[in-house]
């Protein structure tokens, strides 16, 4: 895929607090690396449209989602993005099936089937959510993401829930969403080898400042 | 023969109306519920109070403020009878005294059953297109359902003993004696038979309405 425009310009101020961000960069991956506390998750939720920066503007490809020039601010609901928290919060009381359909565009009644397909999830569709493994939700929560349609994939540390051994796979089929459809990511995490392996663009973040901006391998998380 | 024959017709007469409250009472019920638990607004504490205070008023002081304002000279009453709508003294004034008494216990409870629904599914619901509407219907109320269930059933049991607002605004009449207004007439009349019979009844049915409205706060508290 195509790199693509993204420019995140905004100043949050939350209490003692405050996340400062001023970048613009094209890329397909671009991963938010830094210690917990950093500000990686409250950039998500910015981009995502449940929190309101106090100024600057946020665009993704050629959509501008918010600006406080403009007095745009879309709702989270209009912004096309597919959130993926840390937790998944996947609906307790609908199962798998329902839960992938919840957003998907149009009210279809079945799920887009390359969705499902790539990320290997058609055992899972009538299961309730409570018996699932950690990297099954993680699954299941990105194809819930995707089937709404985003224009942008935003994942919150997709590893954290997920044993050693199965990490390396999640990462393949992260990769697999983002090259079969051309879907961009960004994508937080705290540990910077998984970060060299999906991203070609790497924002690091510490105290809610920016200390570093680059392709991978010329920026670190030290 | 008499005895049970208008103890079948007042106990059924109490359910009917005591459903038919907690009927009237959900649609605004569960919406104030919501509003409190997740909406930040001036004049909240304010609503949150008017909403309670059946609670601690003198029933018969709930009832005197709705004679007043429901009566043919009441601000509101002017307005129904000028529409041909008779509510006082009627069975339609029975349902309303037992929304009015109920309502506290189903707001209280129902809003505690939406503040235990983890915001993050409401916001996820939303990032994935879902209209606040479709939120609340989809997400919110299924979530917070057994609190809903528990404070209709709660709300349920308060309309069915309910007897101070009821007495004042429905009066002892035979079209709209419930359960408690039934067995004060008959110990005011010297009638302890009948009294200890409709007794009976009032104490099976609270006991019953108070039993599953427990076991399914207990339900709840396990997950």
């Amino acid at each position: 895929m195509d790199p693509v425009p993204v420019s995140l310009d905004f100043t949050l101020n939350q209490g003692s607090f405050t996340l400062s961000i001023h970048e613009h960069f094209e890329a397909c991956t671009v991963a938010l690396l830094g210690p917990s506390g950093a500000g990686k998750t409250t950039v998500l939720e910015v981009i995502a449209g449940l929190r309101r920066p106090s100024a600057g503007k946020i665009r993704i490809g050629t959509r501008q989602l918010f600006g406080s020039d403009g007095g745009l601010d879309l709702p989270a609901r209009g912004r096309r993005v597919g959130y993926v928290p840390q937790d998944v919060a996947l609906f307790p009381h609908l199962n798998v099936r329902h839960n992938v359909l919840y957003g998907a565009a149009r009210g279809e009644l079945v799920p887009d089937e390359k969705v499902v397909h790539l990320l290997e999830i058609e055992p899972l569709m009538d299961r309730r959510t409570e018996g699932l493994s950690g990297g099954e939700r993680q699954r299941v929560a990105i194809a819930r993401a995707l089937a709404s349609a985003p224009d942008v994939l935003l994942l919150d540390e997709p590893l954290a829930a997920v044993d050693v051994a199965l990490r390396g796979r999640i990462l393949t089929y992260i990769a697999r969403v983002r090259d079969e459809l051309a879907m961009p990511i960004i994508y937080v995490s705290h540990v910077e080898d998984e970060v060299q392996r999906i991203a070609d663009w790497v924002i690091v973040l510490d105290s809610g400042r920016v200390v570093g901006s680059g392709p991978p391998g010329r920026t670190t998380g030290r | 023969m008499f005895v049970s024959s208008e103890l079948l017709h007042v106990t059924s007469f109490s359910l009917g109306m005591a459903a038919l409250a907690t009927l009237v009472m959900l649609p605004p019920g569960v919406t104030l519920a919501w509003v409190l638990a997740r909406h930040r607004f001036p004049g909240r504490s304010v609503v949150e109070t008017l909403v309670s205070l059946p609670l601690v008023l003198p029933p018969v002081a709930t009832g005197l403020i709705l004679l007043k304002l429901l009566g043919r000279r009441g601000p509101v009453g002017r307005l129904l009878d000028a529409a041909g709508i008779d509510i006082i003294f009627t069975w339609k004034a029975v349902v309303l005294a037992m929304a009015v008494m109920a309502l506290p216990l189903l707001v209280r409870t129902a809003r505690a059953g939406f503040e235990q629904v983890d915001r993050r599914y409401e916001q996820i619901a939303e990032t994935l297109g879902a209209s606040p509407a479709r939120v609340f219907f989809t997400i919110s109320l299924p979530l917070a359902r057994r609190g809903v269930i528990a404070g209709s059933i709660l709300g349920f049991s308060r309309a069915l003993g309910e007897f101070g607002a009821t007495i004042m605004i429905a009066g002892a009449l035979p079209g709209t004696r419930t359960l408690s207004v039934a067995i004060y007439s008959h110990t005011q009349t010297g009638q302890e038979a009948a009294a200890l019979g409709l007794l009976v009844a009032a104490v099976i049915l609270a006991f019953t309405a108070v039993f599953v409205s427990n076991r399914l706060s207990d339900t709840r508290t396990e997950h």
